[in-house]
């Protein structure tokens, strides 16, 4: 039984979109930094993850997750998340994720709003 | 629902209201134990926003036995339960998380805060401060013979 996170990546412009799909723990929150930076690295302004079908992310994933964000920011990049369940909006809220990071309740909303951000 | 209520007062007399389930320290195993939890919390009728909750509190304190218990037995003990406080109250979601480890005293725990994560060194430690945040009571015993954290979710 595999409870790996599949990531599915389209680059649209200057625009990283990610598509989680499963849990995120430390594994995927390793494979979804090794991307994001990957996607940095080849001129991506803005990173949006998608975690609409992702139903649970565990606080190692989140910290993972923080570690992108505070990379992103560095290099006065954007990071958005959209499509959270609720529990994972509130986990995120809980770990002040939220304080730093936009989120979205769709992908069209969140790349709307990054297309006129940074 | 017609069918689970002529079901439901012949599980009740057998005492079928608590499942235990031991799962082995090893990767993702904590994610098996969450289906437990959905099937108990759906059993009830309870919101899949609450169960959500519930899966990933388990989750939490899974990981927290299995990262820091050092379980003499590299199990973890898990027990769900399906109550009400009275016959007119709410019913609830339990899930008593026990391993045979070292214990810690969870009173003198560092209380992550957003502020110290971002741009801090440490980004771990929100294991308790999660579970206690999305359950409604949450108590934990600890000793030399391990720990006991008893989880509980109002319907």
């Amino acid at each position: 039984m595999s409870e790996s996170c599949k990531i599915q990546l389209e680059r649209r412009g200057d625009v990283a979109i990610f598509l989680t799909d499963g849990y995120i723990n430390n594994q995927g929150g390793e494979e979804i930094a090794r991307q994001a930076y990957a996607q940095l690295d080849a001129g991506a302004r803005a990173l949006i993850l998608n975690l609409e079908k992702t139903r649970i992310v565990n606080s190692i994933g989140i910290s993972i997750l923080i570690e992108v964000l505070e990379k992103v920011m560095d290099r006065k990049g954007v990071l958005a998340f959209c499509s959270l369940t609720p529990t994972i909006d509130k986990t995120f809220r809980i770990m002040g994720l939220a304080q730093y990071a936009a989120i979205y309740p769709s992908q069209d909303e969140a790349l709307r709003a990054v297309a006129t951000a940074g | 629902m017609a069918q689970r209520e002529s079901v439901r007062p012949g599980l009740e007399r057998a005492g079928a209201r608590e499942v235990s389930l031991t799962i082995p320290v090893a990767s993702d195993m904590e994610i098996v134990a969450t289906a437990q939890v959905a099937a108990m919390g759906e059993y009830i009728d309870m919101p899949h926003d609450k169960i959500d909750e519930i899966k990933l509190a388990l989750v939490e304190a899974c990981i927290n036995a299995f990262e820091h218990a050092h379980t003499r037995d590299d199990r973890v003990h898990l027990t769900f339960r399906v109550g009400r406080d009275d016959d007119e109250g709410p019913e609830y979601l339990e899930v008593e998380v026990f391993d045979q480890g070292t214990g810690f005293d969870h009173e003198i725990v560092e209380v992550p805060t957003p502020e110290k994560t971002f741009g801090g060194k440490k980004k771990r430690g929100w294991g308790l401060q999660i579970i206690r945040s999305l359950m409604d009571s949450v108590a934990i015993t600890s000793g030399e013979w391990g720990t006991r954290i008893l989880m509980r979710k109002y319907k």
